[in-house]
């Protein structure tokens, strides 16, 4: 094997590689704020990052706890409301005339500006920030199911209609199984929105969560914790990302190679 | 077996009606092979499916073994021009589907069709391929497990459409003289579509040469040529010619200028 091939090909490498990217990132990031002697308010330095969890280390999780309880509440939530829908418009061209414009609409309106309100008409409780993370994701989630439930290929309609089957079986045999690979899709899609819906939900009327840690270090100028907490999200948006990819590896062999 | 009197089919296409088939008369008896060629458009398909039950004819009357086709029949099978086969099962399980589809009993038990199963697949040279998935498999040999799905229920009617038409040309041979060695063994009644003058003089008793728009019945050509028949070597060359020959002076007879039929109508892939 020449050593280029083993740059590119190797399990080893493909594991290596990426870690030495996001290291090199941090060392650059590092070298930086000390080369310019940047103050730690404007950019921290990594070390600076790494001290501030440490400072708090129960806290931060706790706080990443509370992100991570409302993400998937809304998250699951979202399924939950998303698919049925998903569902009733690919029955009906009457339905879909009559509540996808207003899909759109709600999906159009900027999520930031409604936070305030969803406080104002749900209390500062958990609700309004797992129905905030529901209105950023399920959009996704009816789009890639309807899609999905649309790309049936039609001789394999057929195929059931000539084995008699009852529409009950043509639907959980065929029409919902092969709509999952690009429900998935629209799932992916989702949960990164879903951890970005709780953050901004975070923002306002709480004094719990990531969103909040990020808030308030802002007010006080401690970047540090700030970084620590932007940290934090991003490791738990990876995180739930992967989790989908493993389910779908196990769910759906057969979708890697023949889509 | 099957009895077709004064069929007709129209269809509402973009731009008004469209007749896809017009007065058609056709009796075929049990155990025959008739192959049905025409040029495209000329509602070879449509035939089949109005057979099937797939579809209901606008006028005539469609009959399988003397009943008025109302739906599609457990005893009739259809198989289509691609394999149609699930990605997700197995090979097994997507032979086994149509068993599956009536509750796992029908008349014999589940292991019984089972083991039919295994021995379809044995017939077509897929053991051992049982538990493989579609995508992993050929074209050829998807289309094999197609054939093995169509052959589960022992159906006294198959109908075919175009089944070998994607494949590669030595495959198509393959399965074509593949497909007359099964029918040789079997009781089963058989309409098969094609636009291949070569397939329909190696398969079939009777071809039925249609004209298209409207889709009429110009022809039906007895071939008596002695099974099995094999396209290579071949003892009857001077009939094959013969009979070729006429197919071809039928199906180049000239027709009105064809439009290409209007795509699928999106309504008839909703669910029901």
């Amino acid at each position: 094997m020449t050593k280029r091939s083993w740059l590119k090909d190797s399990p080893a490498a493909a594991v290596l590689l990426p870690i030495i990217g996001l290291a090199g990132a941090i060392a650059l990031w590092w070298l930086a704020t000390i080369v310019f002697g940047i103050e730690s308010y404007l950019l921290p330095s990594p070390r600076d990052v790494v001290i501030s969890f440490m400072d708090q280390p129960s806290y931060l999780l706790t706080e990443t706890g509370t992100s991570i309880l409302e993400t998937v509440e809304g998250f699951l939530l979202a399924i939950v409301v998303g698919v049925p829908i998903a569902l009733l418009i690919v029955r009906s061209v009457l339905l879909e005339r009559l509540v996808y414009p207003l899909l759109l609409m709600v999906n159009a309106i900027p999520k930031v500006a409604i936070a305030p309100l969803l406080v104002v008409w749900m209390g500062f409780g958990q609700w309004p920030k797992v129905v905030m993370v529901l209105l950023v994701c399920f959009f996704p989630i009816v789009i890639s199911t309807a899609q999905g439930m649309k790309s049936t290929p039609i001789e394999l309609v057929e195929l059931l209609r000539s084995l008699n089957a009852s529409r009950t079986q043509e639907f959980f045999k065929l029409r919902l199984r092969y709509a999952m690979p690009q429900m998935f899709t629209g799932l992916k899609v989702a949960i990164s929105l879903a951890v970005i819906g709780s953050v901004i939900a975070e923002f306002v009327g709480t004094t719990h969560g990531l969103g909040y840690v990020i808030y308030q270090s802002g007010a006080s100028a401690d970047t540090p914790l700030a970084f620590a907490a932007i940290t934090l999200l991003s490791i738990l948006s990876i995180v739930l990302f992967y989790i989908l990819v493993l389910l779908e590896h196990l769910l759906l062999p057969w979708a890697q190679e023949s889509r | 077996m099957i009895r077709l009197d004064g069929v007709g089919q129209v269809f509402d296409g973009r731009e008004g009606q469209v007749t896809a088939l017009e007065e058609i008369d056709l009796h075929v008896q049990q155990n025959e092979f008739v192959t049905l060629i025409g040029r495209s458009g000329c509602g070879k398909s449509t035939l089949l499916r109005l057979i099937a039950g797939l579809i209901s004819p606008t006028s005539g009357t469609v009959r399988v073994a003397g009943d008025p086709v109302t739906g599609p029949r457990r005893d009739v099978s259809f198989m289509f021009q691609r394999p149609a086969l699930l990605p997700w099962r197995s090979v097994l399980s997507n032979v086994m589907l149509p068993i599956e589809i009536d509750g796992g009993e029908g008349d014999r038990g589940k292991a019984a069709y089972r083991d039919r199963a295994h021995q379809l697949l044995e017939l077509t040279g897929l053991t051992g391929f049982e538990r493989r998935l579609p995508h992993e498999l050929s074209g050829g040999m998807q289309q094999r497990v197609s054939l093995c799905r169509s052959l589960i229920r022992d159906p006294q009617v198959m109908l075919m459409d175009e089944p070998f038409s994607a494949l590669d040309a030595l495959t198509r041979t393959e399965l074509s003289e593949e497909l007359q060695r099964i029918k040789m063994e079997l009781d089963t009644t058989i309409v098969f579509v094609t636009h291949s003058i070569e397939e329909a003089v190696l398969l079939a008793d009777r071809v039925v040469v249609l004209t298209p728009r409207p889709g009429r019945l110009r022809e039906v050509v007895d071939i008596d040529i002695p099974r099995p028949r094999t396209l290579g070597q071949n003892a009857h060359l001077t009939e094959v010619a013969r009979i070729s020959g006429l197919l071809h002076g039928l199906l180049a007879e000239k027709v009105a200028p064809v439009e290409e039929p209007a795509p699928r109508q999106v309504d008839e892939v909703r669910p029901r």
